[in-house]
Order: structure tokens, then sequence, then C-alpha cells
């Protein structure tokens, strides 16, 4: 099973600050979080597809977290029409049907506007979420989350969770498969009550060997004086850029625009059936 | 009651450091491949949350929230790409509210006997409760505007799903701990 990780790459947006970037990130988020406006949307996500290209980061191989994504994104769908088919009659006030279906079910233009631009919020985090993850090395994310006033003790529980991922990954398999090889079923086809007793049988020794390593880790770093300061350097800290100042300064001025817009307007959401224009 | 517990003055000490991330690795690991069958249609048993209520009662409600927030972001950004903020909040007040309980329920002395049974059911079904049937959807509704009968229904769902995981597995995989532990003062001076 493939997880996104970071590859080494050079490009301007490796070479970005990880603090930067991560800035970046929580500001743009933020911004496909509050706007419902469609041309903000699909400007993010033209932007975001322009810096995948310039990062030149391999998408291929991620493929497949496409259709995962795709099949969500599916089931979501059809349930927000199943569950609310008049939602955008709703937040747009006017009602264009454009296609007759029994009860509550006439498809408007309204709903399909709607559900595009639900789609496009979901849509314009993507791109910079994967560059965000595959460009960003995980050594310097812990300096980087200090660097935005995150506690670095914090800081350092989250570049030890992303240190040892891959290694209870793997104890998780070794576990699994060698219960496995010994009969012991967690799929459908053993009796609910018999899975669950398996599945205790996988999750005790996981739980078990992981408390232990954490006696162990932290037993080591106390020997070597963790905590004691108020502060602490890190190793791939690196000061900001004219780049890092750039990018900030660029989606501060995307998210001041997107902020003024929707309280002058009133509404997070951009109402092409009333005034195309505002 | 103190909001962190008192066995740990400190709740960023070294110990509670290596927790969290050891504890949001295993969240993000569980998350991804712990999911079971449960045999209702879309519906898994997520192992997961049975995990983030183990840790929250050992080392309290700060390593709870922020196993919580900080497995469930790497769960969605290594393996989903894209973290769905108003359910990886959820998950941080699951493990907050539990953890309020950490000093009620010392597993780590080996007691977990009916009392503590009782008292870790009662908080884990109200921690679950507020964080699905509440707070999930509503930020849903607030963050992404999706219907509310929708977001209810949903949160109605894994809500229930989670208090009956945490129930069954939570107290199986503690009282399978507590077993482990040593009893305090299980030894008696001879005579």
């Amino acid at each position: 099973m493939k997880m996104l990780a970071y590859a080494k790459l050079d490009s301007p947006i490796h070479r970005l600050t990880g603090a930067a970037k991560l800035l970046f990130f929580a500001l743009w988020s933020m911004g496909a979080m509050i706007t419902f406006d469609t041309r903000f949307l699909v400007g993010f996500i033209v932007f975001g597809l322009v810096l995948l290209k310039v990062s030149r980061v391999r998408l291929r191989e991620y493929s497949f977290l496409l259709y995962l994504i795709g099949a969500f994104f599916l089931l979501n769908h059809v349930a927000i029409y199943l569950f609310s088919p008049l939602e955008g009659v709703k937040i747009y006030g006017t009602k264009h049907v454009l296609l007759q279906l029994p009860g509550r079910y006439d498809l408007t233009a309204e709903q399909l506007f709607y559900q595009l631009n639900i789609a496009l919020k979901y849509l314009a985090v993507i791109p910079i979420a994967f560059l965000f993850i595959l460009t960003t090395d995980p050594g310097e994310f812990a300096a980087s989350l200090n660097r935005v006033k995150v506690s670095y003790k914090i800081a350092y529980a989250v570049s030890i969770a992303l240190r040892y991922i891959p290694d209870i990954q793997r104890d998780f398999q070794n576990i699994s498969f060698s219960a496995q090889a010994r009969g012991v079923d967690i799929s459908a086809k053993e009796k609910l009550g018999k899975r669950l007793r398996n599945v205790i049988g996988i999750l005790m020794p996981l739980i078990l060997s992981s408390i232990e390593r954490i006696e162990t880790i932290s037993a080591a770093m106390e020997l070597r004086g963790f905590g004691r300061g108020k502060r602490r350097t890190w190793y791939k800290d690196r000061p900001f850029g004219p780049g890092d100042y750039g990018a900030l300064a660029f989606i501060a001025v995307v998210l001041a625009a997107l902020v003024w817009l929707t309280i002058a307007r009133g509404s997070r959401f951009y109402n092409v059936f009333e005034s195309p224009l505002f | 009651m103190s909001l962190f517990s008192a066995r740990n003055a400190n709740p960023l000490s070294i110990r509670n450091t290596v927790a969290i991330g050891i504890g949001s690795a295993l969240f993000a690991i569980l998350g991804r491949f712990g999911s079971v069958p449960s045999g209702l249609p879309d519906t898994n048993i997520e192992t997961t949350y049975a995990l983030l209520a183990l840790f929250a009662i050992l080392y309290g409600p700060l390593v709870g929230l922020l196993v919580g927030f900080i497995g469930h972001t790497l769960k969605d950004s290594i393996f989903y790409v894209s973290p769905w903020f108003s359910w990886i909040i959820a998950s941080a007040i699951v493990g907050l509210i539990i953890g309020l309980a950490a000093n009620r329920i010392r597993a780590r002395d080996g007691e977990f006997g009916r009392k503590e049974i009782i008292t870790f059911n009662v908080v884990q079904t109200a921690a679950n409760a507020i964080a699905w049937f509440v707070v999930a959807p509503t930020l849903d509704i607030l963050i992404y505007a999706e219907p509310s009968g929708k977001s209810y229904t949903q949160g109605l769902v894994a809500g229930a799903s989670n208090i009956v995981t945490v129930a069954v597995l939570g107290t199986l995989l503690l009282t399978a701990y507590a077993k482990t532990r040593t009893k305090q003062g299980s030894l008696t001076k001879e005579a």
C-alpha cells in the first residue's frame, strides 16, 4: 500500500521553507472553506494545477488515489441530492426547473450550481495538499511548526509520528499476517463475535509493543535532556527568503480580497442567477 | 477535577510528548487499515477509536486531544490527500472528553473492574455523542454548507457505530491491558 511521501527534487516550490508552505496551505484551505464563489474556486484550482506543474512532482504513482477520492465524491453528491434536492433553491432564492422529476426531486439549475460549487470547493484544496505533502521534508516540518509558534514539544511529537508511521505500519502488517497464517480471520467470513475477539488478538500485541516503545523512546529522550530548555534549535530550520515572503504576501492578498468580497456581498455565495457580476 | 491528570503533573511531560507521537502514528495506521466489516452495509468497525479511547485513559485529556487531532490530520493527508477538518476536530474532542476520565480509571495500576467499566462507557458515550451528533455535522454545515438533514444523519450513523465500537473493543482492550499490569498493593507482607 502506497502512501504519500516526500521525495527530494529541486524546484522553486521545494526551495520554499516548510514554514512558508505550511502557512500558505493553511490560509489556502481557509479561503477554500470560506468561499462559495465559483470564480475564486476555479482560480484556486487553475493556480494549484500550475503550481503542481512547476513543482515537477510525479503524480502518476498516486493515480489510484484519484479513484478513491472520486468514489467518495460521487457518494457524497448522491447523498446531498437525495437528502436535499432543493438546497440550491433555498440558497439562491430562485427556481429554474430543468427536468421534471417525481416528488420534490425536480432537477433545478440552482441545485446543479450549488453542487458544482461544493465539488469545486473540495477540488480547490487537492492540488495544494498534494504539493504540501510531496514537497515538504518531514524533518523540516517539525522545525516549521515550531517556527509558526506551535510548542516545540508538540512539533516534536508530530515529528515522532511521521518517523514511526512506517515502522508501525510494518508491525501491524506482520502481526496481522502472522495471525491470519494461524487462521485468525477478521474478514466478513467469520462470525461477528469471533471476529471481534480476533481483532483484539491483533490489536493487543500492536498496542502493548507501542506502549513499550513509548517507554524506551521517552527514557532515551530524558537521558539526553529533552525539554529542559524553553526553546530548542532545529537542524533543518531555514530562515525565510524572498520567495517565502512573496508566497505569503500573495495568499494574504487573495484571502483579503475574498473576505472583503464576502462582507461586501453579505454572503459566501456567488449568486449567478441574480447578479452575475457580483 | 483538574483538566490535566494529577499523576502527570506536567501535561507535556516527555512521556506524554512521545505518547502523542506514537499514538498519532497508530491512529493513522489503524484509521487506514484497521477498519473491520460490521456486517451492516457501508458501516465499518473503526478500531482506531478504541485505540484513541485507550490512549486518552492512559495518558490524559491533552494526549487524547492531540492524538485525535494530529492522528486524524495525518491519516487524511498521507492516505487521502485532503484533510476534512470538521471530522478532525470531532476526533480531537472525543480524545479530550474521554481523557477527562483518566483520573478515575487507573488501568495503569491494574484496576479495571465493574465500576471503571461503567464510568468508561458513560464518558465515552457522552464524548462520541457530543463529537458526532453535534460538533461534526454542525461544522460540516458551517464550513461546507452541506444540507443539514444529510449531515446530521451521517453524524448519527458514525456516532452510533463509534459508541458501539468503543463500548465493545475499547472495554475489551482496557480489560486486557489492565491484566498485564501489577495491581497496587498486591504484595502482602509475610508474617
